[in-house]
């Protein structure tokens, strides 16, 4: 297990040191020269300077007018991108309850490290997010640790028994930008319609991902012919599609706006193509694994490539490709389930599923772009704009003055290989050791504040 | 600016999954499964087997070949027959045996598996020879032994039974030499077989003219045919011109799973009766891994028939066996030749 790194500690030499102003930490001015500004949101794509104060964004190209330009950092980043911070929406911390996975503090020091600004907690924590205690906890762990902002997803139902309903709206109140019943089931479809019901009295939003507990018993790959082979208990795309088609004619009565997190089958994407012509409020995401891999990786039994929703068929990650690069699919995340390495060390079907993703969710999603099977549009739009909406994180996910100062800057030809060891996430569960990627974040600034510098 | 540098590529979790059971040299050193042995390894065990079974006529019935070496049987699922196979082949190999029942002891009380595995390794275990309820067990133990110890696989989960299958093959190619133009049938619950999986491979490999599978819609795992297999759900026509009849254990779980109505019910339609037995070639011969459940998928009369060749899997068992094991440790003494 990793230590947390220190509160705020970045001691490596920045560009000049101003008076007053501790490197790099407290300084919450800075100027960031040449870099090419990037977010297609407001059709911005021009080299300038930009100004960051108070946590905000203060000017693009010229400086503001009370601009104090000698207690500013100054960043010189030609050559490099600049596009607002990323928003993942669906991430595990790992705390409260499962501190010997990971911590806020080491898993938001992973997302800064991955171009994250934003990240979002779903509530199956232990003790579950059903309180707004665990949310102020939550959020005060991640105020101290001070690396990425930290927003959570409240629980639908108490404890996530899908029995009875948690207090929905104070969760709301309490800060909590959702609510979700992560991947449990409710008991019935009376209880599921009347959680909905309730949730659309306050018009919140609602994340549910569909999972059939009956049909994903035991399951620990697509039930394919990979499956088949190697003799493992498969997962059906049924066990996806008919709780989703449930959800679907639940949504088209209740009118609960409801945003499937990840979509793992051609199938599930079809439901929701036919939804969303149909004009219902629903939305969809997908992990940047399903983008990527599929139930071939799975033959060689890595249980890094152990995940649920599983791996499926290239014609179903084809078929999610095109899915996002249309649209269809609004948002990408990283599922992002850190593990200590012994969760990982037993026979396939007995480790427990999931990918340390927040450090390749950018990275494979750039990689998307460069292979053209995206627009780069498409690939912001999916990691920021939207997630930003879905949230109604309204002063996040794109660069104008005025929004909050949640920016990444990324090397576009940086020509790198993730290394076995070179997660900074307490969890090192990967299947991408190996991969070479293109782009690499080599600074972030959350509301402001440098919170990550890739050393050199 | 950033100062570029490429960091070395490291190479993937496995690139190929079988990839593991030989050595640097190509020698055999695990038999985890039968994918990736090819057709010279599999013929090359069957002779090889085929020395062992004349010594196991003799009256003296040890060979040197293992002695001072340890072999260990871990199973982690109970067995009779398959561990007492294996234990006889490696005492006629002339090896120590040590038998662990880990069905009840150590991973019950929340020992993990690669801690007992680590034990017994401390113990200079030579050979590990594993049974576990969870498919791809042998290959993570193969993954994380000593590099001096073997691992045969006797069985994980549903995925694989390599020696059964090769026994198999065995049995089959003393009786009819070539396999190019015979046509094998598999029969009962091929969904929940690591054997039926393991003779897929292993008769594929060896060329079989055509491998059919019987079975319900139930107890077949998704796209089988996939794996080289014709599909019929029909005894009356997936028997027809049949030279060999391999007959699956039916489990009782799986009427309460919900897989089938009844055991008469699966009798009536794939359960082998003489009436059935008819309609394949009249010298069609009959196996079963077993152990069999008579009046479930097999008559007693066809059991005991003279188209049975079920007692004689077992004999050969023990040949196969000792030419796997000491296949096996040659290539890690490094006096393969």
């Amino acid at each position: 297990m990793k230590d947390a790194p220190e509160n705020l500690g970045i001691d490596h030499d920045p560009v000049r040191h101003p008076e007053g102003c501790r490197p790099g930490i407290d300084c919450d001015r800075w100027v960031i020269r040449g870099a090419r500004l990037r977010d297609p949101s407001n059709g911005l794509d021009t080299s300038s300077d930009i100004y960051l104060g108070g946590g905000r964004i203060v000017g693009i190209g010229d400086a503001p007018g009370d601009w104090p330009a000698d207690t500013a950092e100054h960043v010189c980043a030609e050559g490099h991108w600049l596009i607002p911070g990323v928003i993942d929406g669906w991430a595990r911390l790992r705390e409260p309850g499962h501190e010997h996975k990971a911590t806020i503090a080491t898993e938001s020091a992973a997302a800064v490290a991955g171009g994250i600004t934003t990240v979002v907690m779903p509530p199956d924590t232990v003790p579950v997010l059903d309180t707004v205690a665990v949310a102020r906890y939550i959020k005060r762990r991640a105020q101290l640790a001070g690396r990425a902002r930290v927003v959570a997803i409240g629980a639908m139902t108490q404890q996530l028994g899908g029995e009875l309903l948690a207090e929905m709206a104070a969760l709301d109140a309490g800060g909590c930008v959702a609510i979700s019943n992560a991947h449990y089931p409710f008991q019935d479809l009376r209880l599921m319609r009347r959680a909905l019901e309730y949730a659309a009295t306050f018009d919140l939003q609602v994340l549910l991902q569909p999972l059939d507990p009956s049909l994903s018993t035991r399951g620990c790959a697509h039930d394919g012919a990979v499956a088949t082979r190697l003799g493992l208990p498969g997962l059906p795309v049924s066990a996806e599609t008919a709780p989703l088609a449930q959800l679907i004619a639940m949504i088209s009565e209740t009118g609960a706006r409801v945003h499937v997190p990840q979509l793992s089958s051609t199938a599930a994407l079809k439901l929701i193509e036919r939804a969303k012509a149909d004009g219902l409020p629903i939305t969809a995401g997908v992990s940047a694994h399903h983008l990527w891999l599929t139930e071939m990786d799975t033959d060689a039994l890595d249980p890094n490539a152990h995940v649920i929703p599983p791996l499926r068929t290239i014609r179903d990650r084809d078929a999610l490709r095109r899915g996002l690069a249309e649209g269809l699919i609004d948002t990408v995340v990283s599922d992002h389930q850190p593990h200590e390495p012994d969760a990982k060390l037993a026979p396939f079907p007995e480790t427990e599923p999931g990918i340390s993703g927040l450090e390749t969710l950018l990275p494979l999603v750039l990689k998307l772009v460069e292979e053209g099977v995206i627009g780069f549009e498409r690939a912001i739009d999916a990691l920021t704009t939207r997630p930003a909406a879905l949230f109604g994180l309204s002063d996040a996910g794109s660069i104008a003055v005025g929004q909050r100062a949640d920016l990444t800057l990324v090397d576009p030809d940086a020509m790198w290989s993730l290394g076995s060891v070179g997660l900074a996430s307490a969890g090192e569960n990967t299947p991408f050791t190996g991969w070479d990627f293109a782009h690499q974040v080599e600074t972030t600034w959350v509301n402001g504040r440098r919170v990550f510098l890739r050393e050199q | 600016m950033a100062v570029k540098f490429v960091r070395p590529k490291i190479p993937k979790f496995a690139p190929d999954p079988w990839a593991i059971q030989f050595d640097e040299q190509g020698h055999l050193r695990h038999l985890l499964t039968i994918e990736g042995l090819g057709p010279q390894w599999i013929t090359r065990i069957l002779d090889t087997a085929e020395g062992f079974v004349s010594v196991t006529d003799r009256e003296i019935k040890k060979v040197p070949l293992l002695r001072g070496r340890t072999v260990v049987n871990l199973f982690f699922e109970s067995s009779t027959r398959t561990r007492t196979t294996f234990e006889l082949a490696a005492k006629r190999l002339s090896a120590d045996v040590l038998n662990l029942n880990l069905a009840t002891s150590a991973t019950k009380k929340g020992e993990s598996l690669l801690d007992t595995l680590r034990n017994i390794e401390a113990m200079q275990a030579d050979m590990f020879v594993v049974r576990h309820e969870q498919s791809g067990a042998a290959h993570f133990i193969a993954r994380h032994v000593a590099p001096h110890v073997s691992v045969l696989n006797a069985g994980d989960g549903w995925h694989s039974h390599p020696t059964q299958a090769l026994l198999d093959a065995f049995t089959i190619r003393r009786h009819k030499g070539d396999f190019t133009p015979l046509r094998v049938a598999i029969v009962g619950d091929i969904r929940h077989s690591r054997v039926a999986r393991s003779q897929m491979h292993v008769l594929n490999s060896l060329n079989v003219g055509e491998l059919r599978v019987i079975a319900p819609r139930t107890l077949l795992p998704t796209d089988v045919e996939k794996l080289g297999v014709r599909v019929f759900h029909d005894m009356r026509e997936g028997l027809k011109d049949v030279d060999v009849i391999i007959m699956l254990r039916l489990q009782r779980e799986r009427m309460e799973a919900g897989l089938l109505p009844s055991e008469e019910e699966f009798y009536r339609l794939y359960g082998l009766t003489e009436e059935k037995l008819a309609w394949a070639k009249p010298d069609a011969m009959v196996m079963h891994p077993g152990p069999a459940n008579r009046g479930v998928e097999i008559e007693s009369s066809v059991a005991d028939g003279p188209q049975s060749v079920i007692l004689e899997q077992v004999s050969n068992g023990i040949g196969v066996r000792m030419a796997v094991m000491s296949l096996c440790m040659s290539a890690n003494r490094g006096d393969n030749t």
